[in-house]
C-alpha cells in the first residue's frame, strides 16, 4: 500500500493543521445547504460573467467553463515567506541567464552549463544576440508551477516565462470568494491579491524604453478565438489599457503606432501574448497574420518594449530546467532555496536506459511540450500506453525528459460524492521590472479526476482560491 | 479610440439600422402589392424594390420571378444573400462580439438574444400570415438595441460611433424608401393624384412610422410634395433627411480628430444644402433625380468615414516614410458596403 500524499489540511492522524483551524471549524459550523446554494450561486455567476476558455481539438470554438472549488488552498505565512525569497531567487537568476546567453555567454564560457545545449536549443533565439532590453529584464511576468510532495517538501515543477496564463482565474476565484463568503475574510487574515493588475502594469510602465515620459502600454492578444481571450480582455480592462490585435499596430521609422480615430498614437510597450515565432512576419513566421510587421526592428532599436522579451524560451525548456540550480549559484552565489525535481534527461544514455526500464513509475514530458499534453504518466496508464510512448521515446530520445512520480499534496475537495482529496499544484506570478513584485499566493489547480496528477485546465483540471495567511 | 473598435461599433449599430429599414421597405413594398394596380406587369412593385436595394442582379442570378414569396425569402432570410434582415442581425451580432468589452453587458445581451431568435426564425421559415409580425419583432429588436444604448452607455466616442452608424444608415434608407414611390409609379404616371396614389403615398408614410406626423404637420390631404417635404426637410421628424443629417453633422464635429477636415467640409456642406434647401428646387430638379444624388454623397461620407477614422494608415505624421506595405483592410466594411 502506498503511502498517502501530503494533505493540505489534515495531517496524518487526520488532524486539522492549524492554518486549517479557522477555516474548519467555519465549514463544521455551516449547514450543508447553505454550501451546496453558495456553490450553485458561483457556478451561474462564472457563467454569466463568461469566465470561459477555449478547449483545443474539441468542437470548434466550444467554450468550456473552469470547474472552481470553494475549498481553499492555505498557506501558512511563514511558508510563503520562504516560498517568495525562492522565487526572487530563481526568477532573478533566469533573467541574469537569458542577459548572459544573449550577450557575453560567461555561464558557458565558464563551462557551467555545455554550450550545445543552449546554442542548439531550437529555442535559443539567435536574432537576440546582442540585442539591448531595458533593465537587462527578459521575464517580466514568471509563472512558477510549484508542487509539494513527499512531507510537505516544495519543488519547482517549471518555469513558465513565455506568456504564462491563469492569473484571471487567480482574481475571480479570489472575487467570488469573498462574494460567496465575506464573513470568512473579517474571521481570518488572508493577504490580499486583488491589486494584481496594478502592479502588472506599474511593472510594464517601469520597463519602457528610456526618455519616455508617460509610456503608453497595450496589451497583444491573438484574438476572441483563442483560448485564453478571456483572459487578455479581463486584463486589459483591469489594467485600463487597449487590448489590440496586429492589425491595430503598424510600424514606422521604428516606431509602433496604433491606429485610432485621433490618428496614429505611440506605443512604448506590449504586453503580448502571442509566441515569439507570430510577432513579426517579416522577421519569424511569413504565414502569421496575427503579428505586426517590422515589429522585430523596432523592438531591437530599443524603441519599444515586448514583455516577456523574444527568445525567453529557452530559458523555460525543459531541458534547461536542471540547469537553474547552477544559475543559481552562478549568478546570484546563493544556494537554490526552492529546489528541482529530480530529473532525468533521455539524450544521455545511462539515463535513457534507466528510463525505459522504469517507464511505468515515471513521469515522462516532452521537452518542448506544454499544457499537459504529450506527456505520459507511468502509474496511471495501462500496457499498452506505456509501450506507444516507448516507440516514441525510442524515436527522438533527445524529445524527453523524465521524473519520477511525485505524490502532489492533496486539498479536500467538492465532488460528485462530496468532499474528497484531490491532487494540487500551485503557480505564483512573479512580476520582474525595475523591482521584482508580486502578489502572495497565485494560482491553484486541482486534478478533479480521482488519483488524476494532471491539473491543467485543458485535461479537466479546476482552480481553488488560495489563502496566504498574513500571520 | 482603436480604429478597429470604432469600425465595429459603426457597423453595429449601420447592421441593426439596416435590419430594421430593410423590414420598413419590405413592409411598404408588401402593402403596396396590395393595392390595384392600373397599368401593371406582374410583381412590379417586388422588381422596383429590388432594384431601388440595388441587389436585382444578385436576386435574378438565384431565384426565376420576383413573387412576393421569393422575394420575402431573398430579403428576409437568404443566408446568400449580405443584405438580408437574416445577415444584417448576424453581422450586428458579429461586430457586437468584438466589442464586448466595450459596450454594457445589457446592450450585449440586447443584441445577442436578437440574434438567437432570427437564429430561431430562420429555422422555422416565416409563416404567410406570420409576414406583418415578423417586420414588427425586427423593428421592436431594432428599437430595443437604440434603446439599451441611450439608456446605458457613457456618452463618449463608443456611442458617438454608434449613432453615427444609425444616422448615416437611416439616411441611405430614407432617401431609398422615397424613391420606392418613383420606381412603382412610373408607368402609371396617368394615375398621380388618383385614388391609387392617395392609398401609395399613406402606405409609404405608414412604413417610416410617419402617417400620424403627417396628420398633426400638415392637417390636410397627402400630396406628394408635402410627403416629400416631410421626409427630407423636416428636423423634427425623427426619420427625415435633415434630422439625419443633423446628427451626423454634430456627431462629426464631436469626434473630431487630426485628418477629418475633409470629412467635416462635406458632411457640412450636404448638410447646409438641406438646412436651406427647398421642396420646390427639389421637385423643379426632379425627386428621383435628387435622391439618386443625396444617396451617392452618403455613400461617398461613409467612404470618407472609412479612411478618416477607421484605416489611417495614409494619414501619418508628417516626416514620416511612405508606407512599407500595405495593411489589411476591415472586412467588415467590405461586407456591408452596397
Amino acid at each position: 500500500m502506498k503511502k498517502p500524499a501530503y494533505d493540505e489540511m489534515f495531517d496524518a492522524t487526520q488532524g486539522v493543521r492549524p492554518s486549517y483551524g479557522s477555516f474548519a471549524a467555519w465549514l463544521d459550523s455551516t449547514p450543508a445547504e447553505v454550501i451546496a446554494r453558495k456553490r450553485e450561486e458561483a457556478d451561474l455567476a462564472f457563467h454569466r460573467v463568461g469566465i470561459t476558455f477555449a478547449v483545443y481539438g474539441e468542437e470548434a470554438g466550444k467554450e468550456r467553463l473552469i470547474p472552481f472549488d470553494i475549498i481553499p488552498r492555505i498557506i501558512p505565512a511563514a511558508e510563503w515567506q520562504r516560498m517568495e525569497a525562492g522565487l526572487r531567487q530563481r526568477v532573478k537568476a533566469l533573467n541574469a541567464f537569458l542577459d548572459d546567453i544573449y550577450h557575453d555567454q560567461e555561464i558557458l564560457k565558464a563551462g557551467r552549463i555545455p554550450a550545445a545545449q543552449v546554442l542548439g536549443n531550437s529555442q535559443y533565439r539567435a536574432e537576440m544576440a546582442g540585442v539591448n532590453v531595458p533593465g537587462g529584464t527578459y521575464a517580466h511576468i514568471a509563472g512558477v508551477d510549484l508542487v509539494r510532495a513527499g512531507e510537505g517538501e516544495y519543488y519547482v515543477l517549471e518555469d513558465n516565462l513565455r506568456t504564462p496564463s491563469g492569473v484571471s482565474y487567480m482574481l475571480e476565484d479570489r472575487k467570488m470568494m469573498m462574494r460567496l463568503f465575506p464573513d470568512l475574510f473579517s474571521r481570518i487574515a488572508i493577504a490580499p491579491v486583488e491589486h494584481y493588475p496594478d502592479l502588472l502594469l506599474e511593472n510594464l510602465r517601469s520597463v519602457a524604453p528610456e526618455n519616455v515620459a508617460n509610456p503608453n502600454v497595450v496589451l497583444l492578444t491573438p484574438g476572441q478565438f483563442n483560448s485564453a481571450y478571456f483572459e487578455h480582455a479581463f486584463l486589459a480592462q483591469q489594467m485600463g489599457i487597449e487590448l489590440v490585435e496586429g492589425n491595430d499596430l503598424f510600424v514606422r521609422n521604428d516606431t509602433v503606432f496604433m491606429r485610432t480615430t485621433q490618428g496614429p498614437q505611440r506605443v512604448d510597450v506590449i504586453y503580448r501574448r502571442i509566441d515569439d515565432d507570430f510577432l513579426d512576419p517579416l522577421a519569424f513566421r511569413k504565414d502569421s497574420v496575427l503579428g505586426v510587421p517590422g515589429l522585430f526592428n523596432a523592438y531591437r532599436a530599443g524603441r519599444v518594449t515586448l514583455a516577456n522579451a523574444i527568445g525567453t524560451g529557452i530559458a523555460d525548456d525543459k531541458a534547461m530546467y536542471i540547469h537553474v540550480p547552477e544559475m543559481i549559484r552562478f549568478y546570484c552565489g546563493e544556494e537554490p532555496i526552492l529546489s528541482n525535481v529530480p530529473t532525468w534527461e533521455l539524450a544521455k544514455a545511462d539515463d535513457l536506459a534507466y528510463v525505459l526500464e522504469h517507464l511505468a513509475e515515471l513521469v515522462v514530458k516532452e521537452v518542448h511540450g506544454s499544457g499537459g499534453y504529450g506527456m505520459l504518466v507511468g502509474p496511471t496508464s495501462s500496457n499498452a500506453e506505456i509501450e506507444a510512448f516507448r516507440a516514441k521515446i525510442l524515436a527522438t530520445p533527445d524529445n524527453y525528459i523524465a521524473q519520477p512520480t511525485l505524490s502532489l499534496s492533496t486539498c479536500p475537495t467538492y465532488v460528485e460524492s462530496g468532499v474528497a482529496p484531490r491532487h494540487i499544484d500551485l503557480r505564483p506570478y512573479v512580476l520582474s521590472g525595475k523591482e521584482i513584485s508580486m502578489v502572495p499566493g497565485g494560482l491553484t489547480r486541482v486534478a478533479l479526476k480521482e488519483g488524476s496528477l494532471v491539473v491543467n485546465s485543458s485535461q479537466g483540471g479546476g482552480t481553488k482560491d488560495t489563502w496566504v495567511l498574513e500571520h | 479610440m482603436l480604429s478597429s473598435t470604432a469600425d465595429h461599433l459603426y457597423w453595429l449599430a449601420r447592421s441593426m439600422e439596416r435590419a430594421e429599414n430593410t423590414a420598413r421597405m419590405l413592409d411598404v413594398t408588401y402593402r403596396m402589392s396590395l393595392l390595384k394596380q392600373t397599368v401593371v406587369e406582374p410583381h412590379h412593385e417586388w422588381r422596383a424594390m429590388l432594384s431601388i436595394s440595388g441587389l436585382h442582379e444578385d436576386f435574378e442570378a438565384r431565384y426565376d420571378e420576383p413573387s412576393a414569396d421569393n422575394v420575402m425569402q431573398f430579403m428576409a432570410l437568404d443566408v446568400d444573400n449580405p443584405g438580408s434582415i437574416y445577415n444584417s442581425i448576424l453581422n450586428a451580432r458579429e461586430n457586437a462580439r468584438a466589442v464586448r468589452g466595450s459596450i454594457s453587458v445589457e446592450m450585449w445581451e440586447t443584441i445577442n438574444a436578437t440574434w438567437l431568435e432570427m437564429r430561431k426564425i430562420h429555422a422555422d421559415g416565416i409563416p404567410e400570415d406570420g409576414v406583418s409580425p415578423f417586420f414588427e419583432w425586427v423593428k421592436e429588436r431594432s428599437h430595443l438595441s437604440r434603446g439599451v444604448a441611450h439608456g446605458t452607455l457613457l456618452r463618449d466616442d463608443t456611442f458617438r460611433f454608434l449613432r453615427l452608424g444609425s444616422f448615416l444608415e437611416r439616411a441611405d434608407n430614407t432617401a431609398r424608401i422615397l424613391d420606392v414611390k418613383y420606381h412603382i409609379l412610373l408607368p402609371s404616371v396617368s394615375d398621380i393624384g388618383g385614388a391609387a396614389d392617395y392609398y401609395h403615398w399613406s402606405a409609404l408614410l405608414r412604413s417610416v412610422s410617419a402617417l400620424a406626423a403627417y396628420r398633426k404637420v400638415y392637417r390636410d390631404l397627402i400630396t406628394p410634395t408635402r410627403v416629400a417635404e416631410l421626409l427630407i426637410l423636416r428636423p423634427d421628424m425623427p426619420r427625415s433627411l435633415m434630422a439625419c443629417m443633423n446628427e451626423v453633422n454634430r456627431l462629426i464635429q464631436e469626434i473630431n480628430g487630426p485628418s477629418s477636415g475633409e470629412l467635416l467640409r462635406r458632411c457640412g456642406r450636404l448638410h447646409g444644402e438641406l438646412r436651406f434647401g427647398s421642396i420646390d428646387d427639389i421637385f423643379g430638379r426632379g425627386l428621383h433625380e435628387y435622391l439618386s444624388e443625396f444617396l451617392e454623397r452618403i455613400y461617398d461620407l461613409g467612404d470618407l468615414i472609412n479612411t478618416t477614422y477607421f484605416w489611417s494608415t495614409d494619414e501619418l505624421p508628417a516626416g514620416l516614410p511612405p508606407p512599407v506595405q500595405s495593411f489589411n483592410m476591415p472586412v467588415a466594411g467590405q461586407l456591408m458596403a452596397r
